[in-house]
């Protein structure tokens, strides 16, 4: 018997595409350019999450023909985001034939108070998270695959830094519990027990877990790699730098060659300028992107 | 295991964790390759699956490409997963050629449709084992036409999934994403039984 959608085949999309860079586009030329770069997949949008921040107002689903066209343009898979538990943007996304939607943060929640039941869907799902409870929790609803928040649209990395610390803080934490202090662990991160006591035996999160969120340069994704991420997102940072289609290019090998500074260096020259980027202190509390959700 | 073949991982993207995982589970000695140079000193390698596209630029990046082509002239023996099918396949559907243009077959890329299509089933094994095998498929390649010299060692639908010619074992699925090491072990038998065919020991 044949079955589509099982969580094997969910996850195991997210495990193809480890060691590669997701990129944001807005529309079939961006996504070609990042084809070209060597993109893993794209992530269809609307407006990237620094003209998100600029502009303000309520951030949804992107026109479902923008997303069609990004479909039609390239052969690698195409995300899409969905707005915090609003189930029917996921519903149509999945009825346009997306190959992931992203449950995100960086559009304004629907609900505030429930995610997706996302195991009722068959295409797969990744969500952001802050710290193991918070990826525990969206693994129990049902995602697929994982991806720190961080403070999206800022070009800064220092959120995204801290997400990936504090994930694999828990991990390790987790890890090192007699197996008496796993419930009362799951009680503090506030995740499902059966998945608590998965990670104290395998060590690891049961899905892959990328970094997003303020990557901006070759040397950004590098650093997230060697802190643990399985690949990265690569938002505002690409398109509203000077020349896209190098800096694209120039993070996913970074992405690949994490591990060699000579590489690195190389790849690092001559990109012109980076997107300015903010001080993640010069954002009022309520401009966080990252406690949407919980 | 003194004699343990190392076997190479293409390690520039993809499910390459997990085909580390599968050689080591049968003995043998998996490493990651990244750079031409480490190509010489393997006795088998591994191309994992990923995205065709992305793995495709990045061997030419680093050269590889003509450097693994050189390699399999002279006897190494490849095994290519999903992506590693389409990067290994004679000719991908619409007359584009193949990259590496190892075994003889034409695939089509994503040739299900959209994720939503991804789907695991049992397939049937023609020859290799007479037991019951599970296997993911995911956004995989269809073999549309094989050549003569070609052999189907697992059927889908009445499509060839898993097939092997001369030293080259490609699949449509993924093994490295099941426990079940059949698959993997039968392409250390293949680097076994082709010992005797390789020019010389590279490096």
């Amino acid at each position: 018997m044949s079955e589509k959608g099982s969580f094997r085949v969910k996850s195991g999309l997210a495990e193809m595409l480890k060691g590669g860079v997701i990129m944001d586009v807005t529309n079939k030329e961006q996504a070609k350019i990042a084809e070209d770069a060597g993109a893993v997949a794209v992530m269809a949008l609307e407006r990237v999450p620094s003209d998100i921040r600029a502009e303000g107002g309520v951030a949804r689903m992107a026109d479902p023909s923008i997303i069609e066209k990004i479909v039609e343009a390239v052969t690698i898979p195409v995300m899409a985001k969905a707005r915090i538990g609003h189930f029917v943007e996921a519903q149509i996304l999945e009825a346009l034939g997306v190959d992931y939607i992203d449950e995100s943060e960086v559009l304004t929640p629907a609900d505030e108070s429930h995610h997706i039941d996302k195991s009722g869907f068959t295409v797969p799902f990744v969500c952001g998270a802050t710290d193991l409870g918070e990826a525990l929790r969206r693994v129990g609803e049902g995602a697929a695959m994982i991806r720190t928040k961080g403070e999206a649209g800022t070009g800064n990395v220092v959120e995204a830094v801290r997400h990936m610390r504090s994930i694999n803080r828990g991990i390790m934490q987790v890890k090192g519990m007699p197996k008496e202090e796993l419930m009362s662990a799951a009680k503090d991160l506030r995740a499902p027990y059966e998945l608590v006591l998965e990670i104290s035996k395998t060590g690891r999160l049961p899905v892959v877990n990328f970094s997003a969120g303020g990557l901006a340069t070759p040397a950004d994704a590098a650093l997230m790699m060697q802190l643990g991420a399985d690949g990265v997102f690569g938002g505002s940072g690409i398109f509203k730098s000077d020349d896209p289609a190098a800096r694209a290019k120039a993070i996913v090998e970074a992405t690949t060659n994490f591990n060699d500074p000579k590489i690195l260096a190389g790849i690092s020259k001559g990109l012109g300028p980076a997107m300015v980027g903010i001080e993640i202190g010069d954002i009022p509390e309520s401009g966080l992107l990252q406690n949407r959700g919980w | 295991m003194p004699d343990a073949p190392t076997i190479g991982i293409l390690a520039l993207q993809g499910s390459v964790r997990e085909h580390q995982r599968a050689i080591r589970r049968c003995g043998a000695v998996p490493a990651l390759v990244k750079q031409a140079e480490e190509i010489a000193l393997l006795d088998g390698l591994i191309i994992p699956g990923g995205e065709s596209t992305t793995i495709a630029k990045l061997m030419s990046q680093a050269g590889l490409t003509e450097t693994i082509k050189q390699a399999a002239e002279d006897g190494l023996a490849i095994f290519g997963t999903c992506a590693g099918l389409i990067l290994m396949a004679r000719e991908i559907a619409e007359g584009e050629q193949g990259l590496l243009g190892l075994i003889d077959i034409k695939a089509r890329r994503n040739a299900y449709g959209s994720q939503a299509e991804s789907f695991e089933a049992d397939i049937a094994f023609d020859s290799l084992s007479s037991k019951k095998y599970r296997a993911i498929f995911i956004r995989a390649p269809l073999v549309e036409a094989t050549g003569s010299s070609v052999t189907v060692l697992a059927s889908y639908q009445g499509k060839p999934v898993l097939l092997e010619e001369r030293q080259f074992l490609v699949s449509c699925f993924h093994p490295e994403l099941t426990d079940d090491l059949e698959i993997h072990r039968h392409f250390l038998k293949m680097i076994e039984k082709n010992k005797g065919q390789v020019k010389q020991k590279r490096g």
